[in-house]
């Protein structure tokens, strides 16, 4: 099983690689990909350095190219997908079905891979990627239960990505259009969920406000950790009952799910996190890595340990995480 | 332009479905959908009730009847019950997941590409119609000016003639999907013991912020806008750019009542101003959904 790892920029590469990834993937300098954020991402000469450090090491490159293509721009995307196979990606992550298209028709020898935010959680909608785009992986959005995901490996005609550490998007990816809600940008049309530069902090005599775009996410009280307002995880009122409503500041983490996808045949497991530092990508690589290859030597034996649990719970939203909807309680 | 009518996205009990529906048909809208696009567990009508109910609707008058899906597929059983729908032999299909296009594409029949599926430049359009798209509702996000330019587009390269563009006009938006119930979470239930409680709340739950503002609406695993979207002031420019159908959304009887507003501005058009604490258009304006232009 495939550790794959996210890598916002050169460093952040580099230490993924060294501390164990099989396989990075990373996106462009530009909206055509779901990170799109300020100071991050790979710009012309960086993306032939990465790949070259990549291949060089013996690993494997993935390029995500996967907002969806704006009409008055979508030579942006296409041209997207030329420069990473220019560059010798081993495979292009795509949502769009523009998109997907142009690759398929320009590049059949170039793997392609259905980006989580085509949202692609069923058998018929693996069909429909395979048997038009001769794709040669999915990436599951969050959605799945493990029995869910257990049920789609013995069927499926195309190998199975999950995610499997880092924050925890509760919605099924692409199909969530709260940020642009709220702020007018997606991650569907601007790559980017509840953007930096709609964010508001302000300290008041009820304790320290989180806003987005104006609207009030949260309030902290002194003794309370205050997190990024992501939307979807601030405290909000329902019938004046306030808590979160969506969902609590948490992170996934699935590594007591190691032997289970590797008896379902899962292709990979993904780290999510483009946007965070190379040192956290160093200490989430290395701890999966460890855990992976424990698991390799001895598979009967395997067993969590703390320690793991305790490093990856440190580089946790509200330091704490979750099994999601793997786990049919959460749901 | 036509009218029509989305399906309701609340869970109502059957008799209530059943009336409201008769309403419908003694109402503006030139096309009904209907159909259970949220929820699996939501069996007050199962497939074949609503399949029957479409039909009856559809014997009964001259409007156009379509079964829409549902939009988050996760189980093979719920695999089935589309299937099912898909091949009731009379109606058309509204699809709202990948899987329904799958399906209409195997069976070789047309299809409406719901607001549920990310269809947002001219290249996917194309590979829709080759899959036999009929009609296209566009993701409730977009923008009037990238409506426009991409019907521009469609003209361009001769296909515009393919296909019906339908615009989602008002009601409470279906904004984003998920595994979790939040409606079950709001009485602090899994989803596995969910005991239908969606059933309590016809329109579904207000989710307001700590200062009293309504950011969202809970329904089920569904979480909608907080505000309902208000396009009636768009309508002539709808017309012009070529918009050929206006959706209202079947939130409660209002729907009936905007249909017959929409439909008036094809004759006298006028200027309704919006109320800013219920109301929205940003997202026709390309500003932040909730807030009104």
């Amino acid at each position: 099983m495939e550790l794959l790892c996210p890598a916002g920029n050169l460093p952040a590469l580099k230490t993924a690689i060294d501390n164990g990834a099989d396989a990075v993937y990373i996106g462009m300098k530009d909206d055509t990909n779901a990170r799109h954020f300020a100071g991050l991402n790979f710009n012309d000469g960086k993306l032939v350095k990465g790949a070259d450090y990549v291949h060089e090491h013996g690993k494997k490159l993935h390029v995500a190219i996967n907002t969806f293509a704006h009409p008055d721009g979508e030579e942006r995307w296409r041209k997207a997908v030329d420069n990473a196979v220019a560059i010798g990606t081993d495979a292009l992550i795509i949502a769009d079905l523009g998109v997907l298209d142009y690759a398929a028709t320009k590049y059949p020898d170039v793997e392609r891979h259905v980006s989580v935010q085509a949202s692609t959680t069923n058998l018929e909608a693996i069909k429909f990627f395979k048997n038009n785009f001769d794709v040669e992986r999915v990436v599951l959005p969050r959605v799945l239960s493990v029995q869910q995901v257990r049920q789609l490996a013995k069927t499926s005609p195309v190998k199975l990505e999950v995610f499997a550490f880092g924050s925890l998007c509760i919605m099924s990816e692409g199909r969530c259009y709260l940020s642009s809600y709220m702020t007018g940008e997606s991650p569907n049309t601007a790559g980017a969920c509840s953007p930096a530069k709609y964010v508001r902090w302000q300290e008041t005599d009820k304790g320290l406000e989180s806003r987005l775009n104006n609207v009030l996410i949260d309030r902290y009280q002194s003794d309370e950790n205050a997190g990024y307002p992501t939307l979807c995880k601030g405290r909000f009122e329902v019938d004046n009952n306030v808590y979160h409503a969506l969902e609590e500041p948490t992170s996934l983490n699935t590594l007591e799910l190691i032997p289970e996808l590797v008896k379902m045949g899962i292709a990979s497991v993904k780290i999510e996190g483009r946007q965070r530092s190379p040192a956290y990508v160093e200490q989430v690589a290395k701890t999966w890595r460890m855990a992976l290859d424990r698991f390799a030597e001895n598979p009967d034996a395997y067993d969590v340990e703390q320690a793991w649990m305790n490093t990856l719970s440190n580089l946790s939203e509200g330091s704490q995480t979750t099994l999601g909807a793997y786990h049919r309680k959460w749901q | 332009m036509k009218f029509s009518l989305g399906p309701s996205l609340f869970f109502w009990p059957k008799n209530d479905v059943e009336a409201y529906y008769q309403q419908a048909l003694n109402s503006k809208a030139d096309i009904i959908y209907l159909g259970e696009t949220v929820c699996s567990k939501r069996r007050e009508l199962r497939a074949k009730d609503w399949i029957n109910l479409a039909k009856e609707l559809n014997s009964n008058s001259d409007k156009q009847i379509v079964l829409s899906t549902m939009a988050l597929l996760e189980s093979p059983a719920e695999i089935q019950t589309m299937r099912r729908l898909c091949g009731n032999g009379e109606l058309l299909i509204e699809a709202n997941d990948l899987s329904a296009v799958q399906m209409m594409y195997e069976l070789n029949l047309p299809f409406v590409a719901g607001p549920a599926i990310n269809c947002y430049n001219i290249a996917t359009l194309k590979v829709l119609l080759r899959q036999g798209m009929s009609r296209w509702v566009m993701p409730v996000e977009v923008s009037g000016d990238w409506l426009k330019t991409l019907l521009q587009q469609a003209e361009e390269e001769n296909i515009r003639d393919q296909f019906e563009c339908e615009v989602f006009s008002w009601g409470y938006m279906p904004l984003a999907y998920s595994a979790r119930c939040f409606t079950a979470r709001s009485e602090d239930r899994p989803k596995d013991d969910c005991k239908y409680c969606c059933i309590k709340y016809p329109e579904g739950r207000k989710m307001n912020s700590r200062e009293g503002e309504r950011v969202f609406i809970l329904n089920g695993i569904q979480t909608m806008s907080g505000y309902q979207y208000n396009l009636v002031n768009e309508v002539p420019e709808m017309v012009n750019m070529g918009v050929d159908i206006a959706r209202i959304s079947a939130d409660n009887e209002k729907a009936f009542t905007m249909l017959d507003r929409f439909g008036n501005q094809l004759v006298t058009p006028e200027k309704y101003p919006l109320d800013g604490v219920e109301e929205c258009n940003g997202y026709w304006h390309k500003i932040a959904g909730m807030s009104v232009a």
